[in-house]
Formats: C-alpha cells, structure tokens, sequence
C-alpha cells in the first residue's frame, strides 16, 4: 500500500491526516462472561491520509467500532490510538471536537438554518462569527452548494442528497485530521451516491484527511476504499488489505462468498484502460475508443456488446494508443496491482 | 323572559370598570397557576425523563388528581387554608399536571436519537446539548401542553368564585347573576371567560411560531394529550 500524499494534498497546504490504529479493541455489550462481543479483538493500521472502509454484513459491529474512536461508546478492552495517542487518554468532548463524524441517518440539527449546522463545531469551539461565516461558505461551496441559497434554509426544505451533502461540510468544519463517515451516503438513490462518491473523492484527493468509512456494500468499499476491512458476524476482522488484494486472494470463504462471484469483474474495475498494456494496431476502422480513465470493466462491457474483437486506447491527448482486446483485459488481472485509480 | 332584553347594555356601560378589573383578577390567577403548574410539571417531568421506571406513577397521579371534581377540591382546601389564594390556586396548579407533564415529556422524547448522537460526536457537553438542542426541539410540543393548560385553567378560575368575591374573576358574575337571575352578568361573565381563553391560546400560537421558525410548516395544534 503506497500513501500516494504526493501532487494535491501538497498543494492544498498542511491539511492532512492523522494516523489511526485499533489494537485488540473488543466490546461487550452484555457484561456476562461467556457473552459474545459486538466487536472482538480488531486490530489494524490506517495511514495518515487514507480512506479505511469497514465493511461487513448488518450487526457486524461496523457501527461500534467507528463510535468507540470518538469514544461514543468505550471499548471493553484494547485500544485505539490517533497520532499515537491512546484516544481514552483525552478529554472527550476536545477529542470529538478534532474529528469530524458523518452518522448513519445524517442528523441535522432540523431547528438550525443550513448555515448555523456547518458552523457547529467552529461555534463550540469559540471561533469568531465572522471567521464562522466565511468557514462555512467556503465549506457550502465545497460540496457543491451555493452558499446564497442553502445557508438560510432549514434541514427539512433540503432533498436528501443535499442533506448528505451538510452532513459532510459540518463534519468537515474544524477542519478535523481524522474523519468518521457511517454509511454517509446510503439514504439517497444510486445515482445520486455515485455523484456523492465522486466528489466525496475528489474532495479527498485535496484534503487528504484519514477517513474511516463504514459501508455494508462491498462495491462501495471497494470504490473508496485504499484499505478495506472485511468484518464478519461477531465483530471480527476477517481480512485487512488493499481492494485489489482482497478481490484476488480472499483469505476465507466467508471474503470470497462476501466479495461475490464476480470478483473478479469488480477488479477490473479498479483498473483503467490506462493501466493497460496495449497492441499495435493496423488501420483501425469503426472501432469503439476509450479515454484513458476508461475503467476496464466499461471497456470490457462495451466490447462485448459492441461484439468486436477489440478497441482504440486514446492518449491523454485523444490520440490512438493502440488496440485494447478483452484477452489483453482478461489477463490484465494476473498483472501487478494497479495504481489506485485516482490517487 | 318576557320585555326584558337578553343584555342589559346600560348595565355593561355603568360597569366597564368593575369589569375589566375582574378580566385582570381572572388572568392574574390563570397566570400565577399555569406559571407555578409549569414549573412544576417540568420538574415532574424531568424526573420521569431520567427515571423512566416513574413515569406510570407521575401519570397516575396526576390524573388521580384530574378525577376529583373542582366544587369538591375547593371546598375540601378550604377545611386547611381557609379562603385564601393558596386554596384558589392549589386546584387550578394540580389540574395543570394532567396536561402539562405528558406534553413536555413527549416533548424530550421527540428529539430524535440521530440529532442526539450527531450532538454528542460534534462535542457538545451535556449541558450543552440540553439547552442547544433538546431545550429547542421540545419546544413544539411543551407549547401544546401550555396552550391545553393555559384554556383549561382560564374556565377552572371561575369555579374560584365560589371562595368569595376575592377570587373567580369573571366567574363572579356568572355566580351572582345565577343567584339574581340576571342573564346579563352571566353572559357577560361566560363570554368574556371564553374571549380570555381564545386570547391566550393564540398569543400561545403566536409565542410558538416566534421560537420555532424551523418547525412552522409542521405546526399541529393540541398533539398528545394523555
Ligand atoms: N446499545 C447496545 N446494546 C446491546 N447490543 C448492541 C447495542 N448496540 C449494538 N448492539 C449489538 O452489537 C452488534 C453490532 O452492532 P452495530 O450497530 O455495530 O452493527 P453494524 O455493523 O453497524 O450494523 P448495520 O450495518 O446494520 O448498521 C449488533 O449485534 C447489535 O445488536
Ligand atoms: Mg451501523
């Protein structure tokens, strides 16, 4: 896993991650012996920067492992640590402060204007009205409202696309290093979440903030994730890695049935025409032509409709590249990992 | 019935100032009660908000107290305090219970759990989540129970008539001209009782629409009762 911090998140200046890691954290919500724990011993490792999804069937203790980092809920035992830090060690409602939280069912505060929702945190934190302001406006502007209309209006004259949207810019208020997003996108239709998912990343790709994203699609842990955890029935930790790893070598059948059969379609996914090694061509006629960003799995689909043999890998400059085939693609997948798409 | 006219006019004019004085006794009393019922009611409530395991009995009671009829509560007190305000005033604030304390504990109830935890991870103390968000949510619903107990008080103040003429503000004529035979007072007394009660619900509506803006397209009059 390579922390790509490089070109964006250099430019936007100093903001960035911090470092986030679970080390035995178990809960039990039952305090009996023998009780089976929500979570049980995880551990892992996220690097500063980099989107971790947790990922699992519903009760998996998704939900509770994301709270017992903002310590909504405290574990039973085992610990977290931000930067290093033992996150019980610190005063809570400072601690909470320093981490944005994107929850479930999005919960605005419905008798507060759009505005004075984003402004929250700066607001507890003692930030003067005007800096507030400014805060939130460019936040608006962030995720792709326009402050002039959104900043007066109250939560429920909102769609709920628009609703996720503040969920996001009030989480990102304060300018948090570590973010806690809990299926943030789920409550809107498919088409709008994959607009959400987007710009969520491009969003990302400047902020560069440490996020723990919890989702219980695994096509949605594997768009976003640079790291997923695969969690299974009985808050274990059943694999840890890159998407790619987890598609090509799931560790258990559990993973794999939980992955899907396809998994192999969903790496291609993953990977774009770009990353393609491609073939000479001769005098191509008629044939369908891709721009680099082109995800392997579409180019795949489209060939396959359009019935041919192959199609035209465009440079970035819309100049053909060369012939890409479904064998090229097909065995693309025994190929090294690909560069994260995007990163 | 016969030659004499339903309202004595010349008698409301000779009496203008009596009048008002006793539209200011009667809003003065319904004031004092509803203001010391919820006071009270909102420690009740608090109570039953945190020991949920109370609440059935602070219901029961409350409506236990709602069962005995007024004339009787009345005159019982009067055995312990004699004719003085505090039996005037002890009945009107215990009927208050009965609707104040289910409406301001629905009130808390209706925050929705979502809101609270968005409240708590944002990191808001506990007492400011109270006053910045629950306090705020309530408000709807504690106003309704306010509404119900401020126009159920405002008729049980002329039930206080029977104490004497310190006390029943307009509900002294509806006694005295009862005992006259003088429809006039009645209706001057009945009317007016019931002009009060309208009044001050919706100076209620009013308060509720200045401090929920946010609500203003979901506003339902007289939600949970009971
Ligand atoms: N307050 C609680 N008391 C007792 N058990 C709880 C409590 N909260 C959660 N649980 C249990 O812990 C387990 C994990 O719950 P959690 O909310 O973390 O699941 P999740 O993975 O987020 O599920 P979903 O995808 O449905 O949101 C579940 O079995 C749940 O029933
Ligand atoms: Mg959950």
């Amino acid at each position: 896993m390579t922390v790509d911090a490089s070109g964006h998140a250099g430019a936007a200046g100093k903001a960035g991650g911090a470092s986030l890691e679970f080390r035995g954290v178990t809960k039990r919500y039952d305090s009996g012996v023998g009780a089976p724990g929500a979570v049980n011993d995880l551990s892992f490792q996220v690097p500063a920067g980099t989107i971790c999804v947790l990922v699992g069937p519903s009760g998996c203790g998704k939900t509770t492992s994301l709270k017992m980092v903002n310590r909504l809920i405290e574990p039973s035992a085992g610990e977290i640590l931000l930067d290093g830090v033992n996150v019980q060690s610190q005063p809570v409602t400072a601690l909470r402060r320093r981490i944005g939280y994107v929850i479930q069912q999005v919960g605005l505060f419905p008798h507060l204007t759009i505005g004075r929702n984003v402004a929250v945190v700066p607001g507890l934190e003692g930030w003067s009205s005007q800096r507030q302001r400014a805060r939130t406006q460019e936040l608006l502007g962030l995720v792709g409202l326009d402050p002039r209309r959104y900043e007066n209006r109250y939560p429920n004259q909102l769609s709920g696309g628009e609703r996720q949207r503040v969920g996001v810019a009030r989480a990102l208020a304060a300018d948090p290093p570590l973010m806690l997003m809990d299926e943030p996108f789920a409550a809107v239709d498919p088409i709008v979440r994959e607009r959400l998912q987007d710009e969520f990343l491009r969003l990302q790709r400047e902020l560069a903030k440490t996020i723990l994203f919890v989702t219980h699609d695994i096509d949605e842990a594997i768009k976003m994730g640079d790291l997923i955890a695969v969690m299974q029935e009985g808050g274990r930790l059943a694999q840890f890695g890159p998407p790619d790893e987890i598609l090509a070598h799931p560790s258990s059948e559990f993973v794999a049935r939980f992955v899907g059969e396809d998994r192999g379609l969903k790496r291609l996914s993953l990977r774009t025409v770009a990353d393609l090694r491609v073939e000479k061509m001769g005098r191509p006629v008629g044939l369908p032509r891709f721009t680099p960003g082109t995800k392997l799995r579409d180019a795949l689909a489209i060939l396959l409709v359009a019935d041919t043999r192959g199609g035209i890998a465009l440079d970035e400059g819309g100049r053909p590249r060369g012939l890409v085939t479904v064998d090229a693609i097909a065995s693309s997948l025994t190929d090294d990992p690909p560069a994260r798409v995007g990163a | 019935m016969s030659g004499e006219p339903l309202v004595r006019w010349d008698w409301v004019g000779a009496h203008i100032g009596p009048i008002l004085d006793r539209l200011g006794q009667h809003l003065y009393l319904a004031v004092i009660a509803v203001s010391i019922g919820f006071a009270i009611s909102f420690g009740l409530a608090a109570v039953a908000i945190r020991r949920r395991r109370l609440y059935p009995l602070v219901t029961l009671i409350a409506t236990a107290v709602y069962t005995i009829p007024s004339y009787a509560l009345f005159a019982t007190l009067v055995v312990f305090s004699g004719l003085s305000i505090v039996t005037a005033e002890v009945p009107l604030v215990l009927y208050t219970f009965i609707l104040l304390v289910p409406n301001i504990v629905a009130g808390f109830d209706s925050v929705p759990q979502d809101v609270l935890d968005a409240a708590d991870g944002m990191g808001y103390t506990a007492g400011q989540r109270w006053w910045r968000v629950e306090l705020p949510l309530a408000v709807p619903l504690v106003v309704a129970g306010l509404r119900l107990a401020a126009v159920s008080t405002i008729g049980l103040v002329t039930v206080s008539a029977i104490l004497g003429d310190r006390f029943g503000g307009l509900g002294y004529y509806i006694l005295e001209g009862y005992h006259r035979t003088f429809p006039t007072e009645i209706l001057v007394g009945g009317l007016l009782s019931i002009a009060l009660a309208v009044a001050a619900d919706l100076g209620f509506v009013l308060l509720q629409r200045l401090l929920t803006p946010w609500a203003a397209a979901r506003l339902a009059p007289g939600v949970a009762v009971r």
